[in-house]
């Protein structure tokens, strides 16, 4: 092996990742005074959040009555019961607070007559325990991700948070199941770095690009789970992956729900609204997991639109062109670049598209990360938030708008939890070389690979099994299949092949990296769905077309050894956190 | 008489041509400008025959296709693909652009992409944007308030306030204006630029911040604000169809006015 000059740093805590998640974690924990690192592979504001375009959840008020429990109710229903409710009741309560706190700091929502924050309907979200819509998601146009993230950052300045940017992490660093801190490449001068931290948070969001067509970005290989999985750490509900219904056909790139919150329906080739035959009373705006197979099923029986039938249409022409044009002018724009459509006068084409992941690494609501070892424990040094975890508050389903309040108040709550356990000037522990020399062989290998598959091909092919063996519908066959099809790229990895063996900004290599993470994934979220013989949320069996309380209402933990997966169960909290609120119990799920 | 050269070793040479393999008559011409910074050699212009059959619009999806299929050591930043990132910002047949959002079917000819101009380059078409970083953090972008009334409610915000932030906070960051400036190029180090200008505006605007004149006077120097000679470049230049030149009119008739 090369021999690699390591640089090493000491701090309280890491914060891995400068999305939502990561900033605000940040900043609460600058602000407490902890000594704090916040490293990234992009810069701040180019992380995915910025895509986030509806808005964020809370129950505010500001456009007719709500409360913070009728929130709860509509997130454990969108979880299909799979949420846990402590975590749940935790998210909600604390959202407002969230919300306004973030409009202190500066973000631009869009704002109603009277000066508050505006608010819209979203799917899933209703008054009164389901009775009928409310608009709880607060907005600035269909922006908002773009807004909070760049703001957030903005706050990370104003504490001065130390920042170490394009920075890739490649792996925790462990003794004795605790978490010692992360070794990270600096791809601008192609140097190692040694952080040792008190605790690690992990907050480097989903994996989608497991998957051949996502919404997701390139850089969106849940490197953080992917760490995690190798310093032999469970990942959780992993086989829910959710598709959201309107992708744009042919590109990918997502066509918030906003535009069915503002007024848009979906149409068949029969010119049918048919998610009024899916859904009666929510309609368009039932959640994501159902108007999702409900698009498919149309496409499935030959009533998609096109040339292959295999798409249909997002109407918003009946809206008037001036609303279009203050609340969702991004969409507008993305339609007219990448189809050439005006929507004021013509429909969008949308097909069901991979957008979040409701698994990740299980944490408590503190966002301390859990593992299964003779009991359940929580993992000393190490906590996860936003999309990289699995807290669980989406559940089997997560509901639009609940991903962005989720990022805010448990990057909040982790750095509550982190003052709360970090003593100040604590001396940092010694880190056993061998951890660094393993993490180092293993990018050395990488780096010299010369075999004959290309990082390139190898992703393709995963991504080519998942979107067809792991989709919006699954059955044993195709799971199984995709099990054994899913070895292949892994097994492939042996023989790769990088071109480039510099170290400065080698983003061959980084792929190659970043492959390693999302093969892991891949693989275990094949072994998830197989397993879980039941429909649940976006979890759809034809084989098991029904929930199955009895014997599935319990969380997927799964590791992975190689080509071995192991899955074990932990159970779903039903209580609830405080005595503010009672326990939703399981029901029949109706839109 | 002084002779001014360029030095020797950023010379851009002639490069790698890669002949294409897949048999397509439909080919496009690509020129690449490839620097490595550990090789000691000078930059040059590789040159790739790509088959537009099987390649999607945008100049993205060409570095893509180039990057996948015939050589995996191209290096350029990319994120999101639509738009709202900021990553890949480039230099495309003389305009600086997002590549993930320009369409190739409107260049005719052949194709050439370099590294947004006039910033270090740290390897092929990634360029050093650190100092305008810096400058982004020197104009303190976030909401200055010397006591809030209530923590609990939100800032009461009249809609036409509010209104006044539109074509202002949606900058994505990418440097496409700051680095198609004449002024930026030549004192890119004192000048702030179109697109931190842009983002200074934006906090002097914002109705709930209570240090407009402060800020106004932060800028209000020859260096920082006064090198904008208005060529506009910065205006034709924004992928987002922001007017950063018409923010920086508006900061120097404040200043004038004020």
């Amino acid at each position: 092996m090369s021999t690699y000059k390591i640089i090493d740093h000491e701090y309280d805590v890491i914060v891995v990742g400068a999305g939502g998640a990561g900033l605000r974690a940040a900043v609460g924990l600058s602000e407490s005074g902890l000594k704090t690192a916040c490293i990234s592979k992009v810069f701040p504001t180019r992380s995915h959040t910025s895509a986030a375009q509806g808005g964020i959840s809370a129950a505010l008020g500001n456009a007719g009555e709500d409360d913070w429990r009728w929130h709860m109710y509509d997130t454990v229903k969108g979880s299909d019961w799979l949420g846990d409710q402590d975590c749940i009741e935790y998210l909600c309560k604390e959202a407002p607070k969230a919300v306004i706190e973030l409009e202190h700091y500066g973000v631009p929502f869009s704002r109603t007559k009277d000066g508050k924050i505006y608010q819209r309907a979203f799917g899933g979200m209703t008054k009164n325990y389901g009775n009928e819509p409310v608009k709880r998601t607060c907005a600035a146009a269909d922006r908002t991700g773009h807004a909070i993230l760049h703001t957030l950052y903005g706050q990370a300045l104003k504490h001065k948070t130390e920042f170490f940017i394009e920075y890739f992490a490649l792996d925790l660093l462990m003794k004795n199941g605790e978490c010692k801190g992360v070794i990270a490449w600096n791809l601008n001068e192609g140097t190692i770095h040694r952080f040792q931290s008190h605790i690690t948070i992990l907050a480097t969001g989903g994996y989608g690009k497991v998957y051949y067509s996502a919404t997701a970005a390139h850089t969106c290989t849940g490197d953080g789970n992917g760490m995690a999985l190798r310093a032999g750490l469970p990942l959780q509900d992993m086989e829910f992956v959710q598709f959201h219904p309107t992708g744009l056909y042919g590109i990918g790139c997502l066509i918030s729900e906003a535009v069915r919150g503002e007024g848009g329906f979906l149409l068949n080739s029969k010119g049918e609204r048919f998610m009024e035959k899916y859904a009666p009373n929510a309609k368009d705006l039932a959640s994501r997991d159902v108007v999702s197979r409900s698009i498919a099923i149309e496409i499935n029986e030959g009533r998609g639109i096109g040339k292959n039938k295999d798409h249909v249409h997002l109407h918003i022409e009946h809206i008037d062109p001036k609303i279009i044009e203050s609340r969702l002018p991004g969409i507008s724009e993305s339609v007219e670049t990448f189809v050439g459509r005006d929507v004021t006068k013509e429909p969008i084409p949308v097909v069901p598209t991979v957008h979040y992941n409701m698994g990740g690494i299980p944490t408590n609501y503190k966002a301390e990360a859990i593992t299964l070892n003779g009991g359940e424990k929580t993992v000393s040094g190490l906590m996860a938030i936003g999309e990289a975890a699995c807290v669980s508050v989406h559940g089997a389903n997560r509901l639009g708008s609940n991903s962005l309040i989720d990022l805010i108040v448990f990057g909040k709550a982790a750095a509550k939890r982190a003052a709360e356990l970090i003593k100040k000037n604590t001396p940092h522990e010694e880190i056993p070389k061998s951890e660094t020399d393993k993490s180092l062989d293993r990018f050395d290998k990488l780096r010299n690979g010369n075999g004959s598959n290309k990082t390139s091909e190898l992703r393709l092919s995963m991504q080519k099994t998942m979107q067809s063996k792991c989709a919006v519908f699954r059955t044993a066959k195709t799971l199984k299949e995709g099990v054994e099809e899913i070895k292949k790229p892994f097994n492939g990895m042996q023989s790769i092949s990088v071109k480039d063996k510099s170290l400065i900004f080698n983003t061959d290599l980084m792929e190659a990296l970043e492959f390693d993470n999302l093969i892991r994934q891949a693989m275990i979220t094949l072994e998830s769905a197989n397993s879980r013989k039941e429909s649940r949320g976006a979890h759809a069996r034809e084989d098991y077309p029904s929930r199955d309380d009895s014997n599935y209402m319990k969380h997927t933990l799964s590791w992975q050894n190689g080509n071995e997966i192991k899955i074990n169960y932990r159970p779903v909290k039903l209580s609830t956190l405080t005595n503010d609120v009672q326990t939703f119990p399981p029901k029949e799920r109706v839109y | 008489m002084v002779q001014f050269n360029l030095p020797k070793n950023s010379k851009i040479l002639p490069g790698q041509y890669f002949k294409d393999k897949t048999g397509s008559s439909n080919l496009k011409i690509v020129h690449i400008y490839r620097w490595n910074p550990e090789k000691n050699e000078n930059p040059r212009e590789d040159t790739f025959e790509v088959d537009m059959d099987t390649c999607g619009n945008k100049v993205l999806d060409i570095l893509n296709k180039i990057k996948n299929e015939i050589d995996s050591s191209l290096t350029y930043r990319r994120s999101c693909a639509h738009g709202v990132c900021g990553s890949c910002a480039m230099n495309v047949d003389g305009v600086n652009t997002l590549s993930c959002l320009k369409s190739h079917k409107d260049i005719n000819g052949d194709l050439r992409i370099y590294p947004l101009p006039h910033l270090k380059v740290i390897k092929d078409l990634v360029a050093d944007l650190n100092t305008l970083y810096k400058q982004y953090e020197s104009i303190e972008p976030w909401l200055k308030i010397k006591k809030l009334k209530s923590q609990k409610n939100e800032i009461n915000q009249p809609k036409e306030s509010r209104d006044k932030l539109d074509g202002l906070y949606e900058c994505i960051m990418c440097a496409c204006c700051s680095t198609s400036c004449p002024s930026y190029w030549w004192s890119g180090e004192k000048y702030l630029g179109p697109a931190v200008l842009l983002q200074a505006y934006r906090w002097i605007s914002d109705s709930r911040d209570e240090e407009k004149k402060e800020r106004l006077k932060m800028v209000a120097d020859k260096l920082k604000l006064y090198r904008c000679h208005t060529i506009m470049n910065c205006t034709s230049s924004c992928p987002k169809g922001l007017n950063p030149a018409k923010a920086i009119g508006s900061i120097k008739k404040m200043l004038a006015t004020s």
